[in-house]
């Protein structure tokens, strides 16, 4: 998330824009964006309804056995199809934004 | 007066201090805490670890070497009782951090069911920090195409 922050400004020259999702609540999201300086909206799906849709629910692997999302990102086009999915298999390994960028732009040709 | 106990002190003091046993501990946990804040964020060395792997050996190798002064030459170096200790808990701290890398971090559920590309994004309305409410439209418009990101949460 620090390296979309970092990578914005190039997904917006392009008309990209970046949303962060989680089941954390909009204080607890917040007060991340405050700290770590993030620009672009984060959302709060504080009973995974959402996260559930997109069939990425990690269940009971949050705190008190809460149900999150396992990390993983989505490109939606402007039609609202999806045009690039990444699931990682290691909490560790996030989409670097540089190559995400790049896959997209192939993607929708621009 | 009291000649031989000064000797004593001084044979005491005679011993050195087995310093590659606390540099190599001193390596292995610095190893362990400076993946998250330095490791992880630099691309190459976050998939494979190897810096910190190579200072695992590093600190093994400097506890190797301070096992067998003390061991040795017990009358020149301290350490017989720091250095089994020392050792068993670097041992487990790397065991630690192998296992967390090569077996706990990958246990993600598969996700079969999330849709694949060329299918409709579902759709969805959720509050931002602001508690305002936005609905993916929201987010496509004005621009060619939006990247969601999912996240654990820090909870």
């Amino acid at each position: 998330m620090r390296g979309f922050e970092k990578h914005l400004n190039e997904f917006h020259q392009h008309g990209i824009e970046v949303a962060a999702i989680s089941v954390d609540s909009p204080q607890e999201s917040n007060h991340l964006c405050q700290s770590r300086g993030y620009t672009y909206p984060f959302l709060s799906d504080p009973n995974a309804e959402v996260i559930r849709r997109y069939g990425i629910l990690h269940p009971k692997a949050g705190e008190n056995g809460r149900d999150i999302a396992r990390p993983a990102e989505f490109f939606v086009d402007s039609a609202g199809v999806i045009r690039w999915v990444n699931l990682t298999d290691d909490l560790r390994i996030r989409a670097r934004p540089e190559a995400a960028l790049d896959v997209i732009l192939r993607q929708i040709g621009g | 007066m009291d000649g031989e106990s000064v000797t004593t002190y001084n044979g005491f003091l005679k011993r050195r201090w087995n310093i590659s046993l606390w540099a190599g501990f001193a390596i292995v946990v610095l190893s362990l805490i400076s993946y998250i804040p330095v490791f992880a964020l630099l691309p190459i060395t976050r998939d494979v670890p190897w810096v910190n792997y190579l200072l695992f050996v590093l600190g093994g190798v400097l506890l190797a070497i301070g096992l067998k002064r003390a061991y040795r030459e017990p009358d020149r170096y301290r350490g017989k009782i720091s250095g089994p200790i020392l050792s068993v808990l670097s041992l487990l701290i790397a065991g630690f951090f192998v296992l967390g890398i090569l077996v706990l971090t990958k246990q993600l559920p598969a996700s079969s069911g999330a849709p694949h590309v060329g299918q409709p994004a579902p759709q969805f309305t959720l509050a931002n920090i602001d508690g305002k409410q936005i609905a993916l439209a929201d987010l496509l418009k004005g621009h060619q195409g939006v990247i969601l990101i999912f996240y654990r949460g820090y909870w």
